[in-house]
């Protein structure tokens, strides 16, 4: 069936549909990603976004039900060159196509998404829709215009979860080979309890001497999950809007702020939660590790007193490489995300953000310069702008989960 | 990490003649890291025993010796130059080869690029193995041989078929499969008498599984990068030199892949190699996802040039750089010039790479494909599908197509089912014969191995063809517009509908139907090319600048 894209600045694109049928809106961005659509399509960071893949041949290995990083998939479009007929792979469940049907996503293929991707390049990513309905140019313009952004947007309290869960290891990816640090307890036969039990009803989190995380969900992509249990800490997953006393009565032996969707500022709520219990840390004896990831570093800077903003069409992809500061090595990371952190110029050899000194930058992405990670000069807390749990992507920066757990240990 | 300055002078050694199985490859990565040397001050010695080349033209080193590349003639070289390094990881094996001969001979050097303990671990079976093993990686079951009393004993051990690989050799000579006693005989014979050292390999069996390889690089202070993946459209069994190659991998999750590249960064930092680039394949079962590493060169290889021209990333020269110090986050990507070299290139394009053959010029010989390379040359095309670049490949052969054509002959079922088995240089227009004469994908497949999506997409070409062929011109401007996508040329068309090249050509310009160009930029566009190289397509938006 045919089908159209339309951006707010009037660019149009025509190709036809696969997946679910109908009219969907987002800002559009693209993903520079050669595999992993499964991952892309399942992260919930990509609400409220259409997603265009900038390799062109896409479905060739279908949908499994292991690759997934979700409850569902989760972008509100898919927009590649040619997607694939037929599947080939020994684990291959289904189709794209099918699945995406099943799951009301629409896609559009035939597009040139290199001349799209060109476009949010230079003009910076957009709101656009996606129709199989309307097919009128300057209707659809019209619609794209007045749909909503993502500035200052809640997102994440259409992808977290309601309720607090735990978490075990029952779609492990296979075993990571040579990874420094990854020689980890096989933990997957261990019995944990994955039923969700309602939100902070006196959960009990002192039964193993296992660390016990807390992993606050604005939409936690699972590897996160299953990487802290790969290195044998106990996982409790709680919604976005738990309290700092709720988390504290928990007596967590670490936290982790999750990636998610959208901007920072539009959940004021998480980052007062982060204030408190930062404020708690540095007054009280208890000092809670926390280590924040995507859109968990860009709260824990806003709690720490930072400034975020919108980069022009954001870092979407598995190619990253991202400069550790400390040991001046480069990793290659996963990255996804429109808002960045703000950092200062470089002062005595160091960055450090903008608005609080005592937040030094760790990370620097080598091809922006831009702030991917920072940590807190006297407190266990620190943050990565990047996707130390990959999925999709290279593994590079998984040692971070290490140095989470070291901070723990630590602590004890 | 800035450049060396304890060095001044350096020798490269080349690759010599031109023959099966090592062609101009690294004439082209052997310039380019003289260029890239010298512009960096260093003084280059270079020895090379072929004059025809472009790395022997007297304005690419200080000084050339157009000499045989043999451990004594690089011990005059050493005694009368005095480099204070040698440089062998640019000139294929020939080079690896001569330089561990050299070491042997106690002559001390430093070698740059890749150690004599690095280059020994990757090419001796065994120490390779043993190496494998210690990161935890799965190899093919094998032993080793040094005669053909032990070589049975050891067949009798892992069961038929086996692969017979034969140590220190260049493009894959002298191995092969076998089936039974017989076969088994000939060609350990023929592998024991090939190796410099009488040394075979003999293998367990994973003809038919799917083969993929990996270019990777490293760097002094540890950083890795995958430059390329390719997976082969041709599986396991046949030389990757004469398989038709694709980039990036088509068939692999994510989670397959990574696993891949984990196992690709252990085995580069297991084998040691310091600096440069590394060529490492694998083949992973098509029913369970097995994955074992197959081997590693410790060098740039056919695949890098291949690699450096798919991705726009330039193997050779950036390590050359790697090997005088400089660490990949130093070295600007030429083509964006604001980003640096530390990264991992992503395509947004479909780049197969097709083998040439000659064996009309040899009558005598086997044309068969195996284990050991046939093919003289090959050529990549670069399209926005695999059906495009396919077909735009095979035109650019030479060989007589302007894509993916017809048999000129009527096969019988027994000669078709046993061109399809039997892997040769036509088997691509055998698949298009099977599936034109209604043979399915399934049957195709179980004779072929070559992977269902590879298949689906020639079956796709196809049935665009008779689509087409049942229409007239006039009426065909849509399908004639997804015939130019997939990669058609106006000759082809024009058989298909009755008429004149010349006459397509016209009809589809006055419908608008005409090449855009496409930029290869490392990136997928995410950052602006300074000096992209182009590829056609027939896609919405044209980015040539005039």
């Amino acid at each position: 069936m045919k089908a159209k894209i339309a951006l707010e600045d009037g660019r149009i694109f025509e190709g036809s549909s696969f997946g679910a049928t109908g009219e969907r809106f987002g800002e559009v961005v693209f993903n520079t990603s050669m595999a992993g659509y499964q991952e892309i399509l399942t992260d919930p960071s990509y609400k409220g976004q259409i997603v265009t893949m900038t390799y062109p041949l896409i479905g060739n290995y279908g949908v499994n039900s292991e690759d997934v990083e979700s409850r569902k998939p989760f972008v509100e479009g898919f927009v590649v060159k040619e997607c694939s007929r037929i599947v080939s792979n020994w684990r291959s469940q289904k189709s794209l196509d099918d699945y995406l049907q099943e799951n009301n996503i629409m896609g559009i293929e035939g597009i040139d998404t290199r001349a799209l991707t060109r476009h949010i390049r230079l003009q910076g990513a957009m709101r656009a829709v996606l129709s199989t309905e309307d097919l009128d140019d300057k209707s659809l313009v019209k619609k794209a215009k007045s749909s909503q952004g993502l500035v200052g947007r809640d997102l994440v309290k259409e992808v977290a979860c309601g309720q607090t869960y735990g978490w075990s290891n029952q779609k492990p990816d296979p075993p990571l080979v040579g990874v420094p640090g990854n020689q980890v307890p096989d933990t997957r036969n261990q019995k944990t309890d994955v039923t969700a039990v309602p939100a902070c009803a006196g959960v009990s989190l002192r039964e193993t001497d296992r660390f016990e995380v807390i992993v606050v969900d604005c939409g936690v992509k699972y590897n996160i999950l299953r990487s802290l249990v790969n290195l044998g800490c106990h996982v409790v997953v709680v919604p976005a809007k738990t309290t700092a006393e709720q988390i504290l009565k928990m007596k967590p032996d670490g936290l982790l702020l999750s990636n998610g969707p959208g901007d920072p500022a539009g959940v004021p709520y998480v980052v007062e939660t982060v204030k408190q219990l930062i404020y708690q840390s540095s007054t009280a004896n208890y000092k809670l590790p926390i280590m924040g990831i995507c859109l968990g570093h860009q709260m824990l800077g806003l709690a720490l007193g930072g400034k975020t903003y919108k980069l022009k069409f954001g870092h979407h992809g598995a190619n990253h490489p991202v400069k550790d500061l400390k040991t001046g090595k480069v990793a290659i990371t996963v990255q996804n995300h429109g808002f960045c952190v703000r950092m200062g110029e470089k002062t005595e050899k160091k960055y450090y953000m903008v608005g609080n000194e005592d937040i030094e930058i760790t990370h620097i992405n080598l091809n922006d310069g831009t702030c991917e990670g920072m940590r807190h000069r006297t407190l266990p807390v620190f943050s990565v702008q990047f996707h130390p749990e990959a999925s999709p992507g290279p593994h590079d920066a998984q040692y971070l989960f290490g140095e989470f757990v070291d901070l723990m240990r630590i602590k004890m | 990490m800035p450049k060396r300055t304890d060095i001044k002078k350096i020798l490269i050694i080349g690759s010599g003649p031109i023959v099966i199985g090592q062609a101009c490859e690294f004439d082209y990565s052997g310039t380019q890291a003289c260029k890239v040397l010298k512009s960096e001050g260093f003084k280059v010695i270079l020895l090379n025993s072929n004059p025809a080349t472009i790395m022997t033209d007297p304005a690419i080193a200080d000084r050339t010796y157009i000499e045989p590349i043999t451990p004594e003639v690089v011990e005059e070289i050493v005694k009368e130059e005095k480099p204070d390094a040698i440089l062998p990881t640019l000139g294929g094996q020939t080079a690896l080869n001569v330089t561990v001969a050299v070491a042997e001979r106690g002559i001390d050097v430093e070698v740059i690029g890749a150690s004599i303990q690095s280059i020994k671990k990757a090419e001796d079976r065994g120490l390779f193995k043993k190496a494998m093993k210690r990161i935890g990686l799965d190899l093919p079951e094998s032993d080793k041989a040094y005669n053909l009393k032990e070589a049975f004993e050891v067949v009798e051990r892992i069961g038929f078929p086996v692969i017979i690989r034969p140590s220190f050799t260049l493009g894959g000579i002298g191995g092969g499969v076998a089936n039974n006693r017989e076969e088994f005989k000939e060609v350990a014979e023929r592998g024991l008498e090939a190796s410099m050292i009488n040394e075979i390999l003999i293998e367990e069996s994973i003809v038919g599984w799917k083969e993929f390889e990996l270019e990777v690089m490293r760097d002094l202070k540890d950083n890795v990068v995958i430059i390329c993946s390719i997976e082969n459209f041709d599986p396991m069994g046949i030389h990757t030199g004469d398989s038709i190659t694709v980039a990036p991998a088509q068939t692999l999750t994510d989670k397959e892949y990574q696993k891949m590249r984990d196992a690709a960064i252990s085995c580069i930092r297991e084998i040691g190699v310091e600096t440069g680039g590394s060529n490492i394949q694998f083949a992973v079962n098509p029913d369970d996802g097995r994955m074992v590493i197959i081997e590693m060169n410790p060098r740039v290889s056919r695949s890098s040039a291949l690699a450096s021209k798919a991705t726009g990333f330039p193997i050779a020269k950036i390590a050359a750089k790697l090997a005088i110090g400089y660490t990949l986050d130093e070295i600007p990507n030429d083509i964006t010039k604001k980003t640096p070299a530390c990264f991992e290139p992503t395509i947004d394009y479909c780049v197969v790479k097709i083998p040439r053959f000659t064996f009309e010029k040899f009558p005598e010989a086997d044309s068969s494909l195996t284990t050991s390379m046939k093919s003289v040359g090959e050529a990549m095309a670069i399209g926005r599908t695999f059906k495009e670049a396919l077909q735009k490949g095979l035109r650019s052969l030479e060989v007589g197509v302007s894509g993916l054509e017809d048999l000129s002959c009527e096969v019988s079922n027994e000669s078709l089912e046993e061109n399809l088995r039997i892997p040769n240089a036509e088997r691509v227009f055998y698949i298009k014969y099977a599936l034109k004469e209604g043979m399915s994908l399934n049957e195709i497949y179980e004779l072929t191995k070559i992977d269902k999506w590879f298949l689906h997409n020639i079956k796709q070409i196809v049935e665009l063809e008779s689509q087409l062929s049942a229409l007239r011109i006039q009426d065909s401007v849509d399908l004639l517009r997804r015939a130019k996508e997939y990669g058609f040329s106006d000759k082809q068309l024009g058989r298909l509908l009755g008429m004149d090249e010349s006459r397509i050509y016209k009809f589809r310009k006055e419908k608008g139907i005409v090449p855009t160009f496409k930029s290869v930029d490392t990136c997928g566009a995410e950052f602006e090319a300074f000096t992209p190289y182009y590829y056609s397509t027939y896609e919405a938006e044209d980015e040539s600048r005039m």
